[in-house]
């Protein structure tokens, strides 16, 4: 044989579709039968069995695909078409690796690979409940097979090269993709477009089998928590390899490839607010289950956009037919969730009881809203060029200056729910505990706004006024977010404190650890928040441009930076030229800054230049410097200097968001509440002590010590369950 | 005492405005913001950082000539679109269909909270109608009890 490895993939690839059409005919077949008890030659039970394991063989058959393309790459099997395309000899190893989602073969495979991976996991834990993992490992077996059919059928990634004679070296991986965070951002992002699949296969499993009561959404909050975490990461991996390798001085232009990413990350933040709802109140049933279902389809929808040419991008996969399947898909997507909806809608029908408008409930309802309306936003901005383009006839742009006007407001919407919503009780809230809640937060807000134009802010005097004013407003709100959940943590912690002795720090990790989920939650808020302080610095950027010979200078906003030296160098990679650039800050020396521009492949008719930008970071704001190239007249580099206040604060938000994350998903270190048995018709006298209205329940439940924690209640049977 | 407060912190905020001036960012900044490089690279026209670009240097040139020439910020967008196309606007301008872009999302965040409004007062009434036994006068007892549920209820997720 002469291409061994090729054809193990390939066969591999087929093996996995067979078992994934038995996993979703056969899983069917006995869900159908004990749904319906009917009776089959072997029992539903031992079918079901079959199906399961063959969802979990689909795993090795598509890891041992992946295996092949991946060593196809390390031994430079350039008798691979793909690996021709996406690799060289020169390459090294580690994006000799990230080659195998370079391209869209591969990409397409990763993407079976991780599902698979995803099922194969949530079928190992089936134990959970056998039945409704049952439905969703069927659910997903059907989801697996369109991509299988993808990789077998469409986009080959172990096609040869015509005539199957292997060249002597590759094309080379894309130099944009060079870069060490390409590494690791696509298969984050992927791990979180794909991760929404279970989620999606758990809901609609859950309305197929009338799934009793809210247990599914608690199977599922690991699962979407961890996969909003991973797009969440990879989104912001995606905007820091912009910022450091494209060059142009930011980190998010609103391409529709970007865009494809947020819009996901937006619906499944609306769907881990109002599960909440569900699971608290029963409320939002079908709300719930739609929000799931169109968090999926935007995975795909986003996936159609940057793989059929639908739009144009940047950074969009070569344009192919391959969209017309994704329509397909997600036509069918649609159809089955609508039908199973309004088949089995009776199922979902919930109180609704709601007592005031000042109220948890409601919170939850605007931010849901809200964050559907920033996700219509970006979906109507992304398809709006093809939509103009149809009724006019020609393709109007919708670029920052439309999203920096609509999805701003709307961002600052949130971030005042963000500080809203925790305040707000369950039921509802008394004007009192607004007063008390409200007071110090609104202070922050006048106090910020006040200082920072006393520091110079005055968007009046801009020219360009609108994103001075909401730099301004997002300051004043983030403020008063900040503060509202520090005030929040600190008056958990202070009754923890009052019951255990400990010091202020001590109470609020203990405070932390016994209801990791609500301080997780506050955390991801914090980090939300200093993430968009740093957006909101965008609007004070400075740049400017220089042709810099030996010793020539440029000043921007305190800082002189001195080309001290300019060169040439080559590598087996790439060629390059770059500057050597000192950099002083009032008067002294802090730092010499290399900015680079990179030629790849330049022997050959297809060189490819990339920018290295150089980046000096302070919490205050980054000096960005780039090597624009040469001017071919002096030879002289051409530099761009640039300014960008605050964009440290998004990063280190970043890093609060995952710690929250993290945080939210350890279980708690005690239940955070006690089940309190009452007689109905004659409660026994309870003991409370003084303070008791104003004091946190959770506390005087949960610590040791308590009085009331330790008051016998009587236990009747059959007696109501508070 | 809160009146006073509040009276007194708008008399700060209107004398904070009245001072100084913040540094104004330029014109050629502003509206060549609102250009796009028609090179195919998708960016803003300052924002195209490609040495030799064929379009960006053009369309700067051409940007500096119009407003040296006195053209108003309109004029300049008519003039561009007119000669490169309507893409070559980063936002629509043009009024007609493309208002449309402008005003769908503000429409359905409108109506979505007007929506959100109707639906809330629905339950409410909904859970008026399914309540309306008043309930039995509170004891010291109960009364407790409902405090200790309320609390725990509050701050026990």
């Amino acid at each position: 044989m002469s291409h061994p490895m090729p054809f193990f993939g390939s066969i591999s690839l087929v093996l996995a579709l067979g078992l994934c059409i038995y996993s979703l005919l056969f899983g069917t077949l006995s869900l159908w039968a004990m749904a319906h008890g009917r009776v089959l030659a072997v029992a539903p039970e031992r079918i079901r069995e079959t199906a399961r394991r063959a969802g979990i063989a689909s795993f090795i058959a598509v890891s041992c695909a992946a295996f092949a393309l991946i060593y196809a790459a390390f031994t430079n099997d350039f008798s691979v078409d793909y690996i021709l395309h996406h690799t060289s000899r020169s390459l090294p190893w580690y994006y000799k690796f990230s080659s195998l989602w370079s391209g869209q073969e591969g990409s397409l495979l990763l993407w079976a690979w991780l599902l698979a991976a995803y099922g194969f996991v949530l079928r190992l834990r089936q134990k959970t409940d056998i039945t409704l993992t049952a439905y969703a490992s069927t659910i997903l077996s059907a989801i697996q097979i369109f991509f299988l059919i993808l990789v077998v059928f469409v986009a080959q990634p172990f096609a040869l090269v015509p005539g199957g004679i292997a060249p002597a070296d590759g094309f080379g991986l894309n130099p944009l993709l060079q870069y060490a965070e390409m590494v690791i951002h696509p298969p984050m992002l992927y791990l979180g477009y794909v991760g929404f699949s279970i989620p999606f296969a758990f809901a609609l499993g859950a309305l197929m089998m009338r799934y009793p009561g809210e247990k599914w959404i608690h199977i599922t909050r690991r699962w979407t928590m961890v996969t909003w975490l991973f797009l969440s990461i990879g989104i912001i991996l995606g905007m820091h390899w912009a910022y450091a390798v494209l060059g142009w001085g930011g980190y998010w232009g609103w391409d529709p490839v970007e865009n494809a990413s947020l819009m996901p990350w937006l619906a499944g933040t609306a769907f881990l607010h109002s599960v909440m709802m569900q699971e608290k109140r029963g409320m939002m049933k079908i709300w719930n289950v739609w929000l799931i279902f169109i968090t999926f389809m935007l995975t795909i929808l986003g996936t159609l956009l940057t793989r059929s040419g639908l739009v144009s991008s940047v950074h969009a996969f070569a344009q192919s037919s391959i969209g017309n399947w994704f329509v397909g898909f997600l036509l069918i997507t649609l159809a089955v969730c609508l039908f199973t909806f309004l088949y089995q809608r009776d199922h979902l029908r919930s109180e609704n009881r709601f007592e005031s408008l000042v109220s948890r409930e409601s919170s939850f309802l605007f931010n849901n809203l809200v964050l559907l309306a920033a996700c219509f936003t970006v979906l109507w901005g992304t398809l709006f060029p093809v939509l103009s383009e149809f009724v006019q006839g020609s393709k109007t742009t919708l670029n920052a200056p439309f999203y920096n006007r609509v999805a701003v407001p709307i961002g600052l919407f949130l971030i005042f729910l963000t500080g809203v919503g925790p305040l707000l009780a369950w039921r509802s809230t008394s004007l009192r505990a607004i007063r008390r809640n409200f007071i110090l937060p609104c202070i922050a807000i006048l106090v910020t706004a006040a200082v920072l134009m006393l520091a110079g802010v005055h968007p009046w005097a801009d020219d360009d006024a609108t994103s001075s004013i909401y730099a301004l407003v997002c300051f004043a709100l983030g403020a008063g977010v900040i503060t509202a959940i520090t005030a929040e943590f600190l008056r958990g912690a202070a009754v923890v404190r009052t019951q255990t002795g400990k010091n202020l720090l001590s109470s609020t990790i203990l405070l932390t650890r016994r209801n990791t989920r609500r301080y997780g939650g506050y955390l991801i808020h914090f980090g939300i928040v200093v993430m968009f302080i740093g957006l909101a610095g965008a609007a004070f950027n400075q740049s400017k441009e220089l042709e810099m010979g030996f010793g020539d200078s440029i000043q921007l906003n305190g800082y002189k930076i001195v080309c001290q030296s300019y060169s040439q160098d080559s590598t087996p990679n790439f060629d390059t030229d770059y500057a050597l650039l000192d950099v002083f800050h009032n008067g002294k020396k802090i730092t010499r800054l290399t900015p680079e521009r990179r030629i790849y492949f330049a022997d050959t008719d297809h060189a490819q230049a990339s920018t290295v930008v150089a980046i000096h970071s302070t919490l205050a704001n980054d000096l960005y410097v780039v090597f624009e190239g040469r001017n071919p007249d002096t030879d002289k580099p051409i530099i761009k200097v640039f300014i960008n206040p605050l964009v440290n604060w998004i990063w280190v938000g970043v890093g609060i968001v995952i710690f929250g994350t993290l945080i939210a998903l350890i279980p708690p270190l005690l239940p955070p509440t006690r089940r309190v048995e009452v007689n109905a018709a004659h409660p026994a006298p309870l003991p409370v002590p003084p303070g008791a209205a104003s004091a946190s329940g959770f506390a005087r439940s949960a610590l040791p010590g308590n009085p009331l924690a330790n008051t016998p209640l009587p236990s009747n049977p059959g007696a109501p369950r508070v | 005492m809160y009146k006073r407060s509040l009276q007194l912190v708008l008399v700060l905020l209107a004398a904070f405005t009245m001072l100084g001036a913040g540094t104004p960012s330029t014109r050629f900044d502003r509206v060549g913001h609102k250009l796009m490089c028609t090179c195919g690279c998708a960016e803003i026209l300052l924002e195209c950082n490609h040495v030799g670009c064929p379009n960006s240097s053009v369309e700067i040139a051409e940007l500096h000539t119009q407003m040296n020439a006195g053209a108003s910020d309109a004029q300049i967008y008519n003039v561009f679109a007119a000669k490169y196309g309507p893409v070559v606007l980063a936002a629509p301008l043009r009024g007609g269909f493309d208002d449309v872009a402008w005003i769908m999302p503000f429409v359905v965040l409108i109506l979505g909270i007007l929506a959100i409004v109707l639906l809330l007062r629905m339950w409410q009434r909904r859970h008026a109608r399914l309540a309306p036994v008043p309930p039995a006068p509170p004891t010291p007892e109960s009364e407790a009890l409902r405090n200790r549920i309320r609390n725990e209820t509050n701050y026990g997720e």
